[in-house]
């Protein structure tokens, strides 16, 4: 009786909160502003940015770097970081090439064993990670270079090239391309399956996210390691996991740019490592962990996208660019920061 | 009386040569509130952690529902009911309330791929478990960070009930709280009793043990003073014992290091403590 007329009291309580305030809290909010901004901007600014065709261009560059965002946004959740996450990308297209090209390995074979090495690394970094208790950022910034080296001086000394050669020659190219490198048209543009996979896998970040236990366990972990180990949350499980997760995200990002251009350079992917932390912050995501949002780091990467090729269709300097995302960066933060405090305080 | 849950008996617990806690004895009983008092570094903590399973004692026996037991881990202490609410309280502060209240043990619905959080069972059930320990939260969908640190508690404690605790343990819950919210949460302590609980409460605050306890240990540089039921001792003599405690020592302290240990006042007083240890 005392419990019922206590809980309709609470509701009423609940409905005076603004609902706006609930909505600015989300953690993809401002990057959902900024896109439409950023959107409307070059639209406005440019001739083709807004047609068929030159939304195919920034829809395939947000797409892949998308992918990775939304993965790394989920290890960053968890309260850790991934520099060799670009450098797997690169590392992935290149065995596959590797074996192909060189070795004659079948192509479904090569591209199952490009998955396994990958997720090896990532069982790998995650288990240095948790074996020694090291900060993450330096534990993974080994790995980044231990693959950096692999991937340009391994491929140089196999195949005497800075690059895959006569990909599209091999057996059965035909089906991965289809499932990794192909384009549908519509309207006079390309939409490139990238996209398709970067929705996707967005989806179910989401939806690990929001709605499974491993969810539940990715933000606790994040949040406040200690205490979820102490109410049973199986935290070492939970973080390998997660480098999993990144690492297969790499090899399927390396797919994808493998098999829609049907070469991979060497140094694919080295540098990006960055840019996919920028697009998880940019989405809300804590770079102390336990906040963030898969959509919003999907938003970081399509602001990303749209940006990369908008200076390009405006005819500015490229290296605008770079300044553009140090200023997007930091209002990130100062926004993240602001509604952490808020999330933070008693009222 | 009711059914004994715990019953401690001479417990003693060394780290290497440092004596933390020895001849310990008291008795946890269903619906009953046992507190523990004493002094920082009186050896609180080292009486719950064996309590709770995270350090097995080194001397003395633990008997629970009747059977000596030695725990090796938290999780020995837990298969028996017995759960422990540290100051830390094990919640995500940026984690809503109903996802804090489940967090480790979340109950789904759905197979496969689509095993899915049972999202309404888990914020109903929240929603009535603190309601049923007179909990009156705004909303389980704000996060747990944003309540006070009464009601954190008070969330931490409805989860251990709800999870099957048979004996609660509190360690200094009211420490860093204000008069009035220690008062909230020696509300839900009462209410954890009346609900048939053991608990084993820690504090150094006379005032607040009195009002909720049954029973009183006293532990003072990891001896017991005592083991005392309610019956047999009034507030005034607990914080007689208490404090009188705890003052003589710190005067003590104070003299020795101002006079010397061989002078006679501190040599004097030194022998008062150590007569009220006894
Ligand atoms: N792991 C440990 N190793 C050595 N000594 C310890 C350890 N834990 C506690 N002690 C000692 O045991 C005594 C009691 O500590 P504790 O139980 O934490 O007291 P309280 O909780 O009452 O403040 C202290 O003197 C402390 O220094
Ligand atoms: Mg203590």
């Amino acid at each position: 009786m005392t419990a019922a007329t206590q809980a309709t009291a609470a509701d009423e309580r609940v409905s005076r909160q603004s609902t706006l305030t609930r909505v600015l809290r989300r953690p993809e909010v401002g990057a959902l502003v900024a896109a439409v901004a950023v959107f409307v901007f070059f639209a406005v600014q440019t001739e083709v940015f807004a047609t068929a065709n030159g939304a195919s261009t920034w829809l395939r560059s947000a797409s892949t770097i998308g992918i990775m965002a939304v993965a790394v946004a989920m290890l960053m959740i968890g309260g850790e970081f991934d520099l060799s996450a670009g450098a797997m990308t690169g590392f992935t297209g290149l065995a596959v090439g590797v074996m192909t090209t060189h070795w004659g390995l079948p192509i479904w074979l090569a591209i199952l064993i490009s998955l396994l090495l990958a997720l090896a690394l990532g069982v790998a970094n995650g288990v240095m990670v948790i074996r020694t208790g090291l900060p993450s950022f330096i534990v993974t910034l080994g790995t980044f270079f231990v693959l950096q080296g692999v991937d340009v001086a391994l491929t140089k000394a196999i195949t005497g090239d800075v690059a895959i050669q006569g990909m599209s020659l091999v057996p059965q190219y035909d089906q991965p391309h289809a499932v990794f490198g192909s384009a549908l048209d519509v309207n006079g543009g390309s939409l490139y399956v990238s996209v398709l996979w970067w929705i996707v896998v967005t989806a179910v970040a989401t939806w690990v996210l929001l709605r499974t236990r491993a969810g539940n366990w990715i933000f606790a972990v994040g949040g406040a390691q200690t205490s979820s180990r102490q109410v049973g949350v199986p935290v070492a499980r939970t973080k390998i996991a997660l480098f999993c997760t990144t690492a297969g995200a790499g090899w399927l990002v390396g797919m994808l740019l493998l098999f829609t251009t049907s070469t991979v350079q060497s140094n694919t992917g080295i540098g990006q490592e960055f840019i996919y932390i920028i697009c998880a912050v940019v989405g809300g995501c804590l770079l102390t962990g336990g906040y963030g949002s898969a959509v919003g780091a999907a938003l970081g990467a399509l602001i990303y996208g749209m940006t990369n090729q908008g200076i390009v269709y405006a005819g500015w300097d490229n290296n605008w660019l770079k300044a553009f995302l140090g200023v997007m960066l930091l209002l990130a933060v100062l926004l993240n920061e602001w509604v952490r405090k808020r999330a933070e305080l008693a009222r | 009386m009711s059914e004994t849950l715990i019953e401690v008996r001479d417990i003693g617990k060394r780290y290497g040569n440092v004596i933390a806690l020895s001849g310990v004895t008291t008795s946890v009983h269903a619906g009953e509130v046992t507190c523990v008092l004493g002094d920082n570094g009186a050896g609180k903590s080292t009486f719950i952690k064996i309590l709770a399973g995270a350090h097995p004692h080194s001397d003395g026996e633990l008997v629970v529902d009747g059977e000596p037991r030695h725990f090796t881990s938290p999780r020995d202490a837990q298969a028996l009911g017995i759960a422990t609410v540290y100051q830390d309280l094990a919640v995500v502060p940026l984690m809503p309330v109903w996802r804090n209240f489940f967090l480790g043990q979340e109950p789904t619905k759905g197979w496969g791929p689509l095993r899915r959080l049972d999202r309404e069972t888990m914020k109903r059930t929240t929603s009535t478990e603190l309601a049923a320990m007179g909990i009156d939260l705004r909303d389980v969908d704000q996060p747990i960070g944003t309540l006070s640190g009464g009601e954190r508690q008070c969330v931490a404690i409805a989860r251990a009930v709800y999870f099957g605790a048979r004996v609660l343990i509190l360690d200094e819950p009211t420490a860093a709280l204000g008069v009035k919210q220690s008062g909230v949460v020696l509300k839900y302590i009462a209410r954890a009793r009346e609900r048939g609980l053991g608990v084993v409460f820690i504090t150094h605050n006379p005032h607040h043990a009195y009002p909720v306890g049954d029973r009183f240990m006293l532990l003072r540089r990891g001896r017991s003073m005592g083991d005392f039921p309610k019956s047999d001792l009034t507030l005034d003599e607990l914080t007689a014992m208490m404090a009188g405690g705890a003052e003589l020592e710190a005067l003590s302290h104070e003299l020795t290091a101002e006079l010397g240990q061989d002078s006679e006042v501190a040599q004097t007083m030194s022998q008062d403590v150590k007569v009220l240890d006894t």
